[in-house]
């Protein structure tokens, strides 16, 4: 049945765009302000135009780091969706283990973002901390405060234990909406279990796929604690995402205009993947019964 | 069938194996946890909790979080209730660029509009309120609560408002007497996620809060820088803050168990 | 093709079933013959769809055996039966066209392309699909959703039995009886063993040739729609088949006659000596279209009080007082009478039933 069309609707949606807009949009206008000006000091303003977006546009740090960003964010989807849907997959279904798998499950989400770096600062020590100890315990050596490599890899691994969880529970509450009879219709047409898969299971996580991939995306591209108090991002640059090079350029050298012109871009670039990927899946949403 | 029985608790095992290290961590002195690996504490010890549990710093930092967080998840369900409502019961001009605005609040790159945020709740005199955080988080948890509870609504027959409206119901009785009822599990799951995301957010509470409301993630990085890195009690604190999300996800485990399949895409 | 043998089935979703209540399908035993058309009748919750289950090998029986063409497939998936299943609300694949969705369980079964095309083909001709092969399988309505699921089951060459859990439950009235027709077409061109499951009586009694009617997990009759009208060998059955149902009236027995409320209805003595000796609570049972008014009062006649008369465009049903009981009677459209009168029926033996214990006594 179609919805009717209903324009007095907006007055149930207005309470949320108020406290939305007034959070939202105020700041983004300050934003956008400081982004065409240089602010000399209190009072001491000069329209420049458009001359930060060029400088930060041809910043070679910035390249890198927004390099490193997307080679993160697309590291951290291909692992945790395929790893959150398989885990979705397997988790048990009723009773006392399946209480028990969900609280233990979710308990990586749960803890503020300061603590899970806390805790990965000591866990991966390869001289006091157990993940480090036994990696080092199997012939490899690690250092994630000196290799590169091991402290991208250290980020990753935090980033996959920390988030993957919500994945899983926004997949597990998916396939449990999923009624009864297409699981048996598949098994009376003889569907293997990659089928049933295919073309029952997944046609039908499409709506908390979308959330989980935007969600990890946009939380991944502006991941900021957790390496913030691992690595500080270092060794070097190697763990320096986009947050944190923003937050440099803000805090630690004060430039406000070029800061602020990076942070749209920046906004932009999110917005635009976001907004493609949305798109796309609504499209096939559409083209696809309720 | 073998393997995929083996995969869960082998995955959960190695899940808790870093919330062990932290635990282990909290039960350990300074020395031992920087003097070298023990995968027991070797002279286990509750000097840390004590430290927190006698310092009203962390105490009031505790409570502020859980203030702001409580703020935010009460707001947050109250307000995407209605919209959720008109979402999964109505078309209406911009709907669907409506939603995708929404979410994309969530886009913000928190470094930059850190002082922004700071200059507008200073400027209303709400910084250094449980106001402040809780109306900043609304942004990361309002577009998801809206998404979704519009989910669960949508599962709910249109039947049932139409007979309520004939039996007499005015909207905001039929919404609380009969409406709410039908979607509990859905305000479960969403008061779950807001407070899960208010509660361990920490670059905008700790922006926005300087000494009054001062929330127990800045304690912990205030007692860091002043006294050196104080690794134990560092622990203890983060053991204290995965007690209310436990408690919390033990609750709504059920209603996350029944399923939902936010249709709206 | 097949024939269905259940020897014994008995079905618990608990895992230490004790009382009755504990079942949901009680120890039974069925045999259906290849080609036939059979109705599962019941209230919901009476164990019909956990017995369509059994059969079909989504469900493995408590207890029992399931045999197809006398194998004992008791402990076989679903695959290896061979046996089509529609379910109450259609399900499809809605990621397909609707050929991809007839051709699915034979993709499953690695049946060449070529045959695969054929087969669909047919079944799509046969269901009236096959305009509408190369649509998306999503949207489409309701009947033509439940079709394609049906297709699916009958896509498969030698497919033994189709089974129907309630399909028509969600089809609009004005094209129920049209896929009801369609399914009776199919049935009588591929001579396939149909199994029917539905709470409603009119379509049992329509699309089968032998109605299996169950209450709380126990078979309590099964025969042809007219068997099941004229001798229902429970008072269940009599009470559930009709409209309105059978008039059930508490009595005793003396020589020769059932006495309801003082007044005696004749009876042949060696069915009240049987009444008798099975004893349990005696009822009268006689449905509301045999008993007939006389003009005047005999001796094998009962003097009721016409309380109201329900006009029913050809006929009427009267609802009349038999002391503290009450008799529904039909009535042809010509017989004037009104509430408030007093009128004498009688009760044809022939279609009087005694119950015994609320089994009938033969």
């Amino acid at each position: 049945m179609e919805k009717p069309t209903n324009n007095r609707a907006w007055l149930l949606v207005l309470p949320v765009l108020l406290v939305v807009a007034f959070s939202a949009v105020i700041p983004l206008m300050t934003v956008v302000n400081y982004s065409v000006q240089d602010i000399l000091g209190p009072e001491q303003h000069v329209f420049v135009g458009t001359e930060w977006f060029r400088k930060v546009l041809r910043d070679p740090e910035l390249h890198g780091a927004l390099r490193r960003q997307l080679g993160f964010s697309l590291a951290v989807l291909a692992i945790e969706i395929p790893l959150g849907i398989a885990l979705a997959l397997v988790l048990p279904m009723r009773g006392r283990a399946a209480s028990v798998s969900l609280v233990v499950l979710a308990l990586p989400l749960l803890i503020p973002w300061n603590v899970v770096g806390t805790i990965w600062q000591i866990f991966a020590r390869g001289d006091i901390g157990l993940l480090g100890v036994a990696i080092n315990g199997l012939g490899l050596k690690y250092n994630y405060t000196a290799d590169a490599l091991d402290a991208w890899l250290t980020v990753l691994a935090m980033d996959v234990w920390h988030w993957t969880p919500l994945v899983a529970l926004l997949c597990y509450a998916g396939l449990r909406a999923i009624p009864e009879p297409f699981y048996q219709a598949a098994r009376i047409d003889g569907a293997s279990a990659w089928a049933t898969f295919r073309y029952i299971q997944l046609p039908r996580l499409r709506g908390v796929l979308t959330i989980a991939v935007l969600l990890r995306f946009m939380d991944s591209f502006m991941i900021y604690t957790e390496p913030f108090v691992l690595t500080g991002g270092g060794p070097g640059n190697a763990t320096t995402f986009l947050s944190q090079y923003l937050t440099r350029l803000a805090v630690g050298q004060f430039d406000l205009g070029p800061a602020a012109a990076f942070s749209l871009i920046y906004f932009l670039v999110v917005l635009l993947f976001s907004y493609v990927f949305y798109t796309a899946m609504q499209h096939a949403g559409r083209s696809e019964a309720r | 069938m073998r393997p995929s029985r083996l995969a869960i608790p082998l995955y959960l095992l190695l899940s808790l194996v870093p919330i062990y290290w932290l635990v282990g961590m909290s039960l350990k002195t300074n020395e031992e946890i920087l003097g070298g690996f023990s995968l027991f504490p070797r002279a286990p010890t509750l000097a840390n909790y004590v430290t927190i549990f006698t310092d009203p710093d962390w105490n009031q930092g505790y409570l502020n979080s859980l203030t702001y967080v409580g703020i935010n998840t009460v707001l947050s369900v109250l307000l995407a209730l209605p919209a959720a409502y008109a979402f999964s019961r109505y078309r209406f001009l911009g709907d669907t660029h409506l939603f995708f605005w929404l979410l994309s609040n969530r886009m913000a790159p928190p470094a930059v509009f850190l002082l922004p945020f700071f200059q507008l709740y200073s400027s209303i005199g709400l910084f250094d309120t449980p106001w402040a955080v809780a109306l900043a988080h609304m942004l990361f948890t309002v577009p998801l609560a809206v998404w979704i509870l519009e989910g669960f609504m949508s599962g709910v027959p249109r039947e049932i408002d139409e007979t309520a409206y004939i039996d007499g119901y005015s909207f905001p009785r039929f919404f609380l007497r009969i409406f709410l009822p039908l979607v509990r599990s859905g305000v479960g799951v969403t008061a779950f996620f807001c407070f899960m995301f208010s509660w361990v957010e920490l670059l905008l509470a700790r922006t926005l809060t300087s000494v009054d409301t001062k929330p127990i993630a800045a304690t912990m990085t205030r007692t860091v820088s002043a006294a050196g890195m104080d690794w134990g009690v560092l622990a203890a604190a983060g053991v204290i803050t995965l007690v209310p999300g436990a408690i919390v996800i033990y609750f709504v485990r059920n209603y996350i168990a029944k399923g939902f399949a936010l249709g709206r895409v | 093709m097949a024939r269905i043998e259940l020897r014994g089935v008995a079905h618990a979703y608990g895992p230490s079933p004790t009382s009755d209540e504990d079942w949901a399908v009680l120890p039974l035993e069925l045999i259906w013959q290849d080609g036939g058309a059979y109705a599962l009748l019941g209230p919901s919750g009476c164990g019909k769809t956990t017995l369509l289950n059994i059969i079909s090998g989504l469900l493995r029986p408590t207890r029992g055996q399931v045999l197809i063409n006398g194998v004992d497939v008791t402990a076989a998936p679903p695959q290896e039966r061979n046996i089509a299943q529609v379910f109450q609300f259609p399900v499809i694949y809605d990621t397909m066209t609707v050929a991809e969705n007839l051709a699915f369980p034979l993709r499953n079964r690695g049946v060449s392309r070529a045959e695969t095309q054929a087969r669909v083909e047919e079944v799509a001709g046969l269901l009236e699909l096959t305009a509408d092969l190369r649509r998306r399988a999503s949207g489409l309505s309701a009947d033509m959703r439940q079709r394609i699921s049906l297709g699916r089951g009958l896509v498969r060459k030698d497919v033994a039995a189709i089974l129907l859990d309630e399909p028509l439950t969600v089809i609009d009235p004005h094209v129920k009886w049209l896929l009801r027709r369609k399914l009776k077409q199919v049935h009588e061109s591929l001579k396939v063993t149909l199994v029917y499951v539905t709470h409603d009586q009119v379509e049992a009694l329509t699309l089968a040739d032998q109605v299996v009617v169950m209450n709380q997990g126990r078979v309590v009759q099964a025969g042809t729609p007219q068997e099941l009208f004229e001798r229902p060998a429970d008072t269940f059955v009599g009470y559930f088949i009709g409209s309105p149902g059978m008039n059930l009236l508490p009595c005793s027995v003396e020589e020769g006659a059932a006495v309801v409320e003082g007044q005696r209805v004749p009876l042949p003595p060696e069915v009240c000596a049987r009444a008798k000796a099975d004893g349990g609570e005696l009822r009268l049972g006689i449905r509301p279209e045999f008993v007939r008014r006389v003009s005047e009062g005999t001796a094998s006649s009962v003097r009721v009080e016409v309380a109201q008369v329900e006009e029913l465009g050809r006929y009427r049903i009267a609802t009349a007082r038999l002391g503290a009981q009450v008799v529904k009677v039909r009535l042809p459209e010509e017989e004037r009478v009104a509430a408030g009168e007093s009128c004498w029926l009688e009760f044809p033996a022939r279609w009087t039933t005694l119950y015994a214990g609320g089994r009938a006594v033969s």
